[in-house]
């Protein structure tokens, strides 16, 4: 082979197991619907004031035009103040995409910590922290979630912070079970024996080798930390008035669900299109990641 | 003195588990001098993995503890030194290649970054600089630079174990510890690898110890062999000796084992029994059991080193003169 050859071939080839995964996953059509309605929500959220301006269309009352049906001008009509739907639920998007990401990001961070460490050391660090673990796990998630909203008072960041804890463990177990496989494996042993240190040993080789089943968890996460979003906004600890949030949406909605069916309906579709389409991408994940199923 | 880099005087390591103790090596002694080639060879269970993680420290620990002796790599004793040393020494002086290039590569680095890692820890280069050499070294075992980029699984068998090597040769280590490194390829690139590890160990000055169980390989590239038997090693001599005059009854078991191309015989004569529980070893010499020259004096007393030539060590009672052999040896 000549070198331009060898040179065209190796840039052909540089794709690593990440290419070989999205390669899988663009197969699996249901995974794809899933990416697709998702990506559709996030560059809604993205763009949500260019759409419809917060303060104008959003959150301005207007009782004249108050519960109006779905029309030309508000396409998914109005809520008992006068609301447009449409731009409350992209605006709402914002927030429930944000705390589910950032509320799994925390999970995943402490989570992944704790369990890498008790993976990985074994013995004493294993037994305290998983037994903490098993403590929270004991506790439901959505009743610790409400316990600490109502500690430390209700405000996005706090929500935030009580989703994220009370998903810790489930990380923390799913962390520490592969870390405990990948540990024993013969690159990890070869990774000590060129002199290499425990943290870069976990950094550099146990983590990256544990990600897949991480990504699956978290994407599936982000569907329940929405879901106890909009959970708690509905008993009134999420997002507070006159924020728009889907949940909170559902609540005040639900006063009038027998004249205007609209206004508790959109929210809640947007809420069912967001939680199916992260699940289905979490099960599309999972195949596309799972090694045995390769062709 | 001055000419040796590895000496290992009276080593012992256990393995202690609730089921018991197993005694993996008992007493081992050796020495590799600068630029030498050592094979350790023995059946599987006979401790040779575990000698050779002992002398990188990297016996795992619970369940594996060295119970007694003490390594000294270029005369300075390695068994008390702190951890912070002891990885300095892993992948810089002393360096390993493990028996399964299949797995000993991690599949989520290209091997470009996998060699630069052990450059990085050691010589103080820049990232660019380490992938630089990375390259070099890829070159050096034969495998076109630019592939540096790949992952381990876009290369055959043969080629991970040449990036293995790569490895373990990329920070010029004065002993390479080879466990096994061409069980797990087929015939025709076990004579490549083995003969590019030959090539580079003579070019670099290093020294090796080869582990396997492969006589042929060890008359290929040994300069000593020792032969190692439930964790002691039995027989210890230049290459040549040995061959010549297999002595220990192990030993001679082991070429009883082997097709000779001069006679024709109708049945190799493998040794008889299985290797001893390493839990529950026999009493006096370990091989009592299996020996056919056995006497009730080898069940209850050890075998002491006898030295029937210079430099050639055999543990047994024949060679003190304690034991007729029954027949031929």
């Amino acid at each position: 082979m000549s070198d331009k050859a060898v040179q065209k071939n190796t840039s052909k080839k540089k794709k690593g197991q990440w290419s070989e995964v999205w390669r899988r996953l663009r197969r699996n059509k249901m995974a794809m619907l899933g990416l697709t309605i998702i990506s559709i929500f996030i560059l809604l959220a993205l763009f949500a004031d260019v759409i419809a301006d917060y303060d104008e269309v959003a959150i301005k009352m207007n009782t004249s035009i108050r519960l109006q049906g779905p029309s030309k001008d508000h396409i998914l009509g109005t809520d008992e103040l006068g609301r447009d739907i449409f731009a409350r639920i992209i605006h709402g998007a914002r927030v429930s995409l944000q705390v589910g990401i950032i509320a799994v990001g925390i999970a995943i961070i402490i989570g992944g910590t704790l369990g890498a460490i008790a993976g990985f050391y074994g013995g004493k660090f294993d037994n305290i922290i998983m037994r903490a673990m098993d403590i929270f796990l004991a506790i439901p998630s959505i009743l610790l979630a409400i316990a600490i909203v109502s500690a430390l008072g209700t405000s996005m960041l706090n929500l935030m912070i009580a989703v994220g804890i009370s998903s810790i463990p489930s990380y923390a177990r799913i962390v520490r079970a592969s870390v405990l496989s990948i540990k024993d494996q013969e690159y990890i042993e070869a990774a000590r024996a060129i002199g290499a240190k425990d943290t870069r040993i976990i950094l550099k080789h146990i983590i990256p080798n544990s990600l897949a089943p991480i990504i699956v968890q978290g994407t599936l996460g982000v569907a329940s930390a929405i879901l106890s979003t909009a959970g708690l906004s509905f008993i009134g600890l999420g997002i507070q008035k006159p924020a728009p949030e889907w949940g909170a949406m559902l609540s005040s909605g639900k006063d009038f669900i027998r004249q205007s069916w609209h206004v508790t309906t959109f929210p809640g579709i947007a809420i069912m299109l967001t939680i199916l389409s992260l699940n289905l991408l979490g099960d599309g994940l999972r195949d596309a990641l799972d090694p045995r199923l390769k062709q | 003195m001055s000419n040796e880099f590895l000496n290992i005087k009276n080593l012992h390591i256990h393995y202690v588990t609730e089921e018991g103790t197993v005694k993996a090596v008992n007493g081992v002694n050796m020495e590799i001098n600068k630029g030498e080639t050592l094979g350790l060879v023995g059946e599987t269970g006979a401790g040779k993995t575990t000698t050779a993680l002992g002398i990188l420290r990297l016996v795992p620990n619970p369940p594996g503890k060295i119970i007694d002796g003490e390594i000294f790599l270029e005369g300075q004793s390695i068994l008390e030194l702190p951890e912070d040393e002891m990885r300095m020494i892993r992948g810089n002086k002393v360096s390993m290649i493990f028996q399964d290039p299949m797995t000993a590569l991690n599949p989520v680095m290209t091997v470009g970054e996998q060699i630069s890692e052990v450059i990085e820890i050691h010589e103080k280069l820049s990232n660019k600089e380490a992938f630089e050499k990375a390259k070099k070294m890829l070159e050096l075992v034969g495998i076109p630079g630019a592939r540096a980029v790949d992952y381990p699984h876009q290369f055959s068998g043969g080629m991970k174990q040449r990036v293995v090597i790569a490895i373990a040769l990329a920070c010029n280590p004065g002993l390479l510890i080879a466990d096994e490194p061409t069980t797990a390829l087929d015939v025709t690139i076990q004579a490549q690898v083995l003969e590019l590890m030959n090539n580079l160990k003579n070019e670099f000055n290093t020294a090796m110890l080869l582990i396997t169980h492969d006589l042929g390989v060890v008359a290929e590239v040994c300069d000593k062999v020792a032969i190692m038997y439930a964790g002691e090693i039995v027989e210890y001599s230049k290459i040549e000796d040995l061959f010549e005059n297999p002595s220990h009854p192990y030993t001679r078991g082991l070429f009883g084992s082997i097709p000779n191309l001069d006679e024709e015989v109708d049945r190799l004569k493998p040794i008889k029994g299985l290797m001893p529980d390493p839990t529950n070893l026999p009493s006096g010499c370990k091989f009592h059991p299996r020996c056919p020259h056995a006497t009730e004096y080898c069940k209850e007393n050890h075998p002491e080193d006898t030295e029937i030539a210079p430099e050639h060590k055999v543990k047994c009672h024949i060679y003190t003169g304690q034991v007729k052999p029954k027949g031929e040896i």
